[in-house]
């Protein structure tokens, strides 16, 4: 009976999403308040009918009802609860009824807290997001439905795939859909000021925190992912460029252009229609990376060709999607008019580079990605593209721009002088030669990228800590009340971008050294012997059965010190899933402030008590998500600022304040 | 065993949801990867074994390195590397053996040639068509002001017009 609710409150959401696209749209075209007013109810009222829809899939799975064929593929009434929920999303029909919670979200929180949205403008944006929505559901409805019934049910389920047994899958997916599903909602507003013709520094001020938070949130998705990744593995690989990965990577990486040439529209007025492309293009990316994931292409060529129906079904979606948008900017883009000029080199000239590599970046990716496959479609051969390439083409475009980075916010907007801002770094470039000299003794012939890598890490966190200091102004006989009002009173936004930047240098560190500097040992140990990996003593203690709730493991158990200091038990295991067979590996990590120690603990020997061991030491490998982290945290803080905060136009309105009252607000701080 | 545990990892990245899950996923089969009793003796030999195998792609698997795979064709491989490198071969040698043996599939570095001269030289065509373009629009820009600055003949006319008739 729920399960039926769900299934009906789902087909529901889509007749919603209809009218959401239509109405609202002509109201705004005609000019007819009364259609336009429906847009904000419509947008609410999906996403209760979609949240009604999860909840009963999800009730589903909690209490382990067989007659579902989702649930009977996907769970075992042995599997911890929060398996149970989780596993609602780890699985292609409840992943895209996830999707469409999260679209029908950010719908809905656009429709409520956007009041201060023009009329037109919001409209128009609710009603694309129903479009994409209408698309989505319609998918599912007709090709992946999460609410088909079995007859008769079976006693138990199938069980999860025991990788995804992992807290990782509780919050990772989550987190990255709504940063990938969260770019919908600036395709919509790029969507809508087309179809207005308008853009203007008050439309990119409404764009800007929707691009900020969807960033945040994939940042933090795919680091969580990269960090789960890590310790799930058994190797401690953290990326492997693998398409899957690279589907995330992509928006990604656009995004990130995207969030910076916003800027440029928002306090210039210029690089309008690029952004706009950016926002088409990166929502473009997110629809690309559904498709690869979604229409089993990836699996293989042939795959697709022999079940093309979901395959073929996204393909549609997509090539409605961007190219609809495409063509509508290529009849409107033109109609923009450019706003404010600039000097190459400037603050918007260095936002202009960025933009340049970072597209470049994410031009190269899909095409590492995407190229193999086109060139099988196509007949040409089956050719693999691997890590080694994507270290050989993307690493070039990396280095450059953060060499750049710890310049570029030292520029002035419009025209900047360059030898001034290299010469206020003179600090920085100072101890990045140290670093660098040091780096090129130690590393010499081994690793150029190390060597670069290191260097350019050092270079930017130095960079960005010279700037903060020189904003707070150091050095200028302030004394330290001067200092502390400065840092206080500092624009969030700018704060917000320093604690990002610095992020960058300290993922970088992370990714550098600890490829460069692994110390590993994999061999065999009795009980009771030694080993030394990185300066710490592993002593393999044994291994013993231990229970799970649905796996029996073989647990082992390692005791670290250092310089006769015991540093930390280590327990690695093996488990063996009851129901699948399937085994996992699950290492034993303590992160140390220069890095850490991990055990995986392997099969034990033929003929003794001794079992295969990998034991290493990964230096500052927990730099990469703690820079991710800054990442994310510098985004937050950004969208604390005052001029971003959703409120923030409201108080200008009411203060009296002109027609356009976030561009009002905007002039009256800066 | 291995072999079920494979094809289930297949059937599951299929069916699964989530890049998020395909991440995890693409890690596939767990622990594995270079057992104790193939390493060579030399540490040296080791290391090179070690960074070829990163090089060479487990050809039942998905996206992964005979370095990471345990699948028993990625177990026979480095073995085979192992072998090689003992009998002094060069990993130019080996990789062409490998590459004579299975196809350009079996390399995670593709081999330049014109089927993949577009992933070689596309990104750098990619960078220089966009710094070509960025040339164009500063180029644009700069001679957009310096025409504004004066009115040719005609405009003059027809603005001393204007303004004589209001």
């Amino acid at each position: 009976m729920i399960v039926e609710l769900g299934h009906f409150a789902l087909i529901l959401a889509l007749c919603t999403a209809i009218v959401q696209s239509v109405l609202p749209l002509w109201g705004a075209q005609r000019d007819i308040p009364g259609f336009m007013a429906t847009a904000t109810p419509a947008a609410v009222v999906q996403l209760g009918l979609v949240m009604v829809s999860f909840a009963a899939l999800t009730y589903a799975y909690v209490v382990s009802d067989f007659t579902v064929l989702n649930v009977v593929q996907n769970s075992h009434t042995l599997k911890p609860l929060l398996y149970k929920i989780s596993g609602v999303w780890g699985n292609h029909e409840g992943s895209l009824l996830l999707w469409v919670l999260i679209l029908a979200l950010f719908g809905a929180i656009v429709g409520v807290f956007g009041r201060n949205l023009p009329p037109g403008l919001k409209s128009r944006t609710l009603a694309v997001q129903a479009m994409i929505a209408v698309g989505f559901i319609l998918f599912m409805v007709l090709t992946s439905n999460p609410f088909t019934r079995v007859s008769p049910p079976p006693v138990n389920g199938q069980d999860l795939n025991p990788l995804l047994q992992d807290p990782g899958l509780a919050f990772h997916p989550p987190m990255l859909y709504v940063g990938y599903v969260g770019f919908s909602i600036v395709f919509s507003f790029a969507i809508a000021a087309l179809i207005e013709g308008r853009v203007d520094a008050a439309w990119a001020r409404w764009v800007r925190p929707w691009t900020l938070l969807a960033w945040v949130f994939l940042t933090f998705g795919i680091a969580l992912g990269s960090w789960w990744a890590y310790y799930e593995l058994g190797w401690g690989g953290w990326w492997y460029w693998d398409p899957v990965e690279n589907a995330s990577f992509m928006p990604w990486l656009l995004g990130t252009a995207l969030l910076h040439s916003a800027i440029v529209v928002e306090k210039r007025d210029a690089l309008k229609t690029w952004t706009i492309l950016l926002a088409i293009l990166t929502f473009g990316l997110s629809l690309v990376g559904t498709f690869l994931v979604r229409s089993g292409v990836l699996t293989s060529v042939h795959a697709f060709a022999t079940d093309p129906d979901r395959g073929v079904f996204i393909l549609a979606l997509l090539v409605i999607a961007i190219g609809g948008g495409l063509a509508l900017y290529a009849y409107r883009a033109p109609q923009l008019k450019g706003g404010g000029l600039f000097a190459p080199i400037s603050r918007e000239g260095a936002l202009v580079l960025n933009n340049l590599l970072l597209t470049a970046a994410t031009a190269t990716v899909f095409l590492g990605t995407l190229y193999p496959l086109f060139l099988e479609a196509l007949g040409g051969g089956k050719v693999s593209v691997g890590p080694p390439y994507f270290n050989a083409t993307f690493i070039p475009l990396m280095l450059p721009l953060v060499a750049a980075l710890g310049v570029g916010p030292l520029l002035a907007w419009k025209r900047a002088d360059l030898k001034g801002a290299l010469q206020r770094l003179k600090v920085a470039f100072a101890i990045t030669g140290v670093v660098f000299v040091v780096c090129a003794y130690v590393l010499w012939g081994r690793s150029v990228f190390g060597m670069l890598g290191l260097a350019l890490a050092v270079w930017l966190a130095t960079a960005v800590l010279v700037e903060f200091a020189e904003r707070i102004g150091v050095g200028k006989g302030l004394g330290w009340d001067g200092v502390w009002r400065r840092a206080r009173t500092m624009p969030r936004a700018s704060f917000g971008m320093m604690v990002a930047h610095l992020g960058v240098a300290v993922a970088m560190t992370g990714m550098t050294a600890s490829s460069l500097w692994q110390s590993e040992s994999i061999t065999v140990m009795q009980p009771g012997e030694t080993e030394t990996v990185g300066g710490y003593q592993f002593t393999f203690k044994g291994a013993g059965p231990v229970d799970g709730p649905n796996y029996t493991a073989t647990e082992g158990t390692f005791v670290v010190t250092a310089g006769g200091e015991r540093i930390a038990t280590l327990t690695p295991s093996k488990r063996q899933y009851v129901v699948s067979g399937r085994e996992t590996t699950e290492a034993a990590i303590r992160t140390r402030p220069l890095g850490d120690i991990f055990a995986v603990i392997g099969d034990p020997q033929a003929d003794g008590p001794g079992y295969t061991v990998r034991l290493y030491f990964k230096p500052l490998v927990a730099w990469i998500w703690f820079g991710c982290g800054f990442m994310g945290l510098g985004g937050l803080i950004s969208l604390t600022d005052r001029r971003l905060r959703v409120g923030a136009p409201t108080r200008a309105r009411r203060r009296g304040a002109a027609p356009q009252p976030a561009l009002g607000a905007a002039k009256a701080q800066d | 065993m291995i072999r079920r545990a494979r094809t289930a990892v297949w059937a599951m990245r299929r069916s699964l949801g989530a890049f998020a899950i395909a991440l995890a996923v693409a890690l596939a089969a767990p622990a594995a990867a270079v057992q104790p009793e193939e390493k060579l003796a030399d540490p040296q030999k080791e290391q090179r074994a070690q960074e070829l195998g990163e090089e060479i792609r487990c050809l039942v698997c998905q996206s992964e390195s005979i370095a990471n795979s345990n699948a028993d064709l990625a177990k026979d491989l480095r073995v085979l590397i192992r072998e090689k490198i003992q009998a002094g071969q060069s990993n130019q040698e080996i990789k062409d053996f490998l590459q004579s043996r299975y196809g350009d599939y079996v390399l995670l570095r593709p081999p330049v040639k014109p089927e993949t001269y577009v992933l070689w030289y596309g990104p750098a065509a990619i960078t220089a068509l966009g710094a070509l373009g960025v040339g164009v629009f500063f180029w644009r820009r700069n001679k957009r002001p310096a025409a504004q600055q004066k009115l040719s003949a005609d405009e003059q006319r027809r603005l001393n017009h204007i303004l004589d008739g209001e």
